[in-house]
């Protein structure tokens, strides 16, 4: 097991975004994230990633009990993030941007060999000849391409990916879609949120539901697309659903 | 003891008010705006210098001075919003704040030059009260119940009318109030006046008991931010109680201590709650 | 590591290096004087740029530094008999504690809420240094003018301080060169421009900013030795002046934050320009709010200082400006 999330519950004041959530993630797989708006999809995602601690629960990383550790020791210890909203380093080049992912990732790279794993990553999501440019500069796609970029340099585990199809045409979907393939071939496990059904239905191997902070369905894709607690929590109507997975 | 203690207690709470007026523009202005503005004491003595000039050169009463000082000073936010800030509103703290320091180095570097360095004092007096052995000036202790009276007229405004609830929206979040169609651009410019406003009343007011320069207003303007960070920064009604904090310390710890030790107790505390507690001792967690 | 191939390693360091070297060799008093000032105000900009310009927290305390580092260090020669150059490295010692300890409290602040703790940070060790008896309280400190003897009487010893200035001047620029092109750099630019994406990448952010913070305290230490030993006494009010810690802050910007040259352009460019309206008759008392109008002027239309001005305009210069 790469990931294991147990009894994880997380309180914001008053409000229960996460309540009593376990599930395990097995090395290789790619396993999605779904639930409707407000259901803790990206809660879930910073108190695995450190950003804070879980009120309640344990979360353990490559067999050991990570809880509560900071969201730098965590990229040190092989977990990379893309974020949902993409918050590229503007001032810096594209290139440079990838640099501090494989600096400072699982392998704590130097300069001369970060900047060679840079290159690398960026070849491998497409913005190869993009690299002299400010990050700042690049449109929505390119931006996601480059929060994947950074991800990959950092040569992790396991990647979070938050909605990186967000935003995307179709064609850029695809592509995208091509690039995770790729990235789970050469070792890594990925774990995403994803809102676009027909996608996600089709990357990945084990599909987790969340609705009001609660665990509500696990299983294959195609079990949980028809379990019909899934299918009133995430639309309340059956229908629109089924026009969802028709998509 | 006890009696010295209580009215130099008494003494520090009366000018605490005063610092807190000062304040209370500083916090507006960082509320509403996000920014620093460290040309607030430099208004400050221009205030001072304003009552000054009307009482010694014209025989305005500094109590009729005062409003006149308070509408001028309205005016000079507005230009200063206008001239330095507005272009720079959206590029981050550091260059509104370097720009309102500009401002205060202009003000200074002319106000030098015109009136010197000289201290200047408005002799001007409303008798005294006996109180133990210390003596309440008169001229004090209307600068407090001026700057009550101010603190309430500032809250009633900005709770109870269109404009300052279109502040407080501004305040809580321009974007969003900017989609409900109010102009941000005439709320943060109305918002500098106001400020740039309260710091010229608290100088005036200041000006009838303490003998200035045109160099006086930093000490203020340091005070100011302390009073802000005890009050809770962006906190406009907080700012009079962290008024009355600091003015009582200053009241207090003289009678325990050298009165120099004074500022490290008074800095060292504002290091210490923007750390532990950035909303101010009042504010929310 | 191959910084001594690169050119704008050499632009930086070569300036500075002959500006002072050209001072040495004409030996003339006044000249020594003016240049003294402006490399002073060199080490102060450019440490102050490691905090400022590379990891985006602002200082309005960073004369603290050069204040305590500065009295400690005279402390040591003029109370101790201590040697010159051990005071130097002592006040910079004391300086980088006295980074740490503060930082570790005041760096979880962000933004302006930072900035305003660093402005109550230097009216604290002021007002405290006012009243601490071993400095000598509000009146502070003397060297006695025999100490000067040790070095050749006061007119060697002042060219004696100066050499030591123009070193500390060239390590200061060869050590802000490689922390921007380093790896640690690469972490605080990070930090610059998005804090928590930072921490998500893996940089550890409490501890990028401390040991930028520390190492920023280091080098004014040294100058506040110097210069107070040069200037035979020091009281708080020289110390901890607000003042200069903000004439620093506009040299930072004028010149360009970030950049190595930045820091170095600036000062030069804000020292020619103090001297130019302060000996001009018409501007003499007008020079305050000269400054304040040329500051405005860089803010609204020059954000990014001189060197970003024109490595916005030529491109091609970038090599050699970074």
């Amino acid at each position: 097991m790469i990931l294991q999330v147990k009894n994880v519950s997380k309180q914001f004041g008053g409000l229960q975004a996460l309540n009593d959530v376990s599930f395990e993630l097995s090395e290789g797989r790619i396993l999605g994230l779904i639930g409707p708006n407000g259901a803790g999809k990206t809660t879930l995602f910073n108190t695995i990633n450190g950003v804070f601690a879980p009120t309640q629960g344990q979360i353990v990383f490559r067999g050991e009990d990570v809880t509560g550790q900071p969201a730098y020791n965590m990229a040190r210890r092989g977990l990379a993030r893309a974020h949902q909203v993409v918050r590229p380093l503007s001032d810096l080049t594209v290139h440079e941007n990838v640099m501090v992912g494989a600096c400072f990732g699982r392998e704590g790279l130097g300069l001369r060999q970060a900047a060679r794993r840079a290159e690398e990553a960026l070849s491998r999501v497409g913005l190869i000849e993009r690299a002299e440019q400010p990050a700042g500069s690049l449109n929505v796609a390119q931006k996601k391409r480059l929060e994947m970029a950074r991800a990959l340099a950092a040569q992790p585990y396991l990647i979070l990916l938050d909605e990186v199809l967000a935003g995307l045409n179709p064609s850029e979907i695809t592509a995208m879609m091509a690039t995770i393939r790729a990235i789970r071939e050469q070792g890594a496990t990925i774990f995403m949120i994803e809102h676009v059904m027909q996608a996600i239905m089709s990357i990945s191997d084990h599909i987790i539901v969340l609705d009001y902070g609660s665990l509500i369905a696990s299983g294959p894709p195609q079990e949980v697309a028809n379990n019909q607690k899934v299918i009133e929590a995430y639309l309340g109507d059956p229908r629109l659903t089924e026009r969802l997975m028709a998509e | 003891m006890f009696a010295h203690l209580s009215a130099s207690l008494v003494d520090g709470l009366l000018i605490g008010f005063v610092y807190g007026i000062a304040a209370m523009g500083l916090s507006l202005i960082w509320g509403v705006m996000r920014v620093i503005n460290l040309a607030h004491g430099a208004t400050m003595a221009l205030g001072m210098f304003c009552i000054y000039g009307l009482f010694t050169k014209l025989g305005i009463n500094p109590y009729l001075g005062v409003p006149l000082a308070a509408l001028l000073a309205l005016l000079f936010g507005f230009l200063i919003y206008g001239v330095a800030l507005h272009r720079v509103m959206q590029s981050g703290y550091l260059y509104t704040l370097l720009a309102t320091f500009a401002v205060n180095m202009i003000i200074i570097g002319v106000g030098t030059t015109l009136f010197t360095t000289s201290p200047r004092n408005v002799d001007f007096s409303l008798g005294s009260l006996q109180m133990g052995s210390e003596i309440l000036l008169g001229t004090r202790l209307v600068a407090a119940v001026a700057s009550v009276v101010i603190t309430v007229a500032l809250y009633l405004f900005l709770y109870f009318t269109r404009t300052g609830k279109a502040i407080r929206a501004v305040s809580n979040n321009r974007a969003a109030a900017e989609l409900m169609g109010i102009s941000s651009t005439q709320v943060l410019a109305l918002s500098f006046g106001l400020g740039t406003m309260l710091a010229a009343v608290a100088g005036g007011l200041t000006a009838t008991f303490f003998p200035f320069t045109i160099l006086s207003g930093g000490a203020y303007q340091l005070k100011s931010f302390v009073i802000c960070v005890l009050g809770g920064l962006g906190n406009p009604l907080g700012a009079l109680f962290g008024g009355l904090i600091l003015g009582a310390l200053e009241g207090i710890v003289p009678v325990f201590m050298p009165v120099s030790w004074v500022p490290v107790v008074e800095f060292g505390l504002f290091v210490l709650v923007l750390v532990v507690r950035p909303t101010g001792l009042m504010g929310a967690k | 590591m191959s910084f001594w191939r690169s050119a704008g390693f050499w632009i930086n360091v070569l300036l500075v290096a002959i500006g002072g070297a050209v001072v040495l060799l004409i030996h003339q008093d006044t000249l020594r004087e003016t240049v003294f000032t402006i490399l002073m105000f060199v080490i102060l900009a450019s440490s102050l740029n490691i905090i400022m310009g590379l990891t985006g927290y602002v200082n309005f305390g960073h004369i603290v530094f050069f204040g305590l580092g500065g009295y400690f260090g005279f402390f040591l020669l003029s109370q101790l008999g201590w040697p010159l150059y051990l005071c130097m490295i002592a006040g910079g010692a004391l300086s980088v504690v006295i980074a740490l300890v503060v930082g570790a409290a005041v760096l979880r602040l962000r933004g302006a809420y930072f900035a305003l703790a660093t402005i109550g940070i230097n009216e604290a060790a002021r007002a405290f240094v006012a009243n601490f008896a071993p400095f000598g309280g509000a009146t502070g400190l003397y060297v006695n003018f025999s100490a000067y003897n040790a070095y050749g009487g006061s007119s060697k010893a002042l060219w004696w301080i100066f050499t030591l200035l123009w070193i500390v001047t060239i390590i200061t620029v060869v050590v802000c060169y490689l922390v921007k092109h380093s790896r640690f750099g690469l972490g605080l630019i990070a930090i610059r421009e998005d804090e928590d994406a930072a921490m998500v990448m893996g940089v550890k952010t409490p501890w990028a900013k401390t040991a930028a913070f520390a190492l920023s305290a280091f080098f004014p230490a040294l100058v506040g030795t110097l210069y107070f030993f040069k200037n035979g006494n020091v009281e708080p009010e020289d110390a901890f002046r607000f003042q200069l810690s903000l004439e620093i802050l506009v040299m930072v910007m004028l010149g360009g934050k970030g950049y190595v040259l930045g820091p170095i352009i600036g000062a030069l460019a804000y020292e020619r320009l103090r001297g130019v309206l302060l000996v001009s008759p018409l501007f003499k008392n007008l020079h305050l709010a000269l400054s304040g109008a040329i500051l405005l002027l860089i803010v609204l239309f020059m954000p990014g200082g001189l060197v970003g001005w024109v490595r916005d305009r030529l491109p091609r210069l970038r090599r050699w400006l970074e």
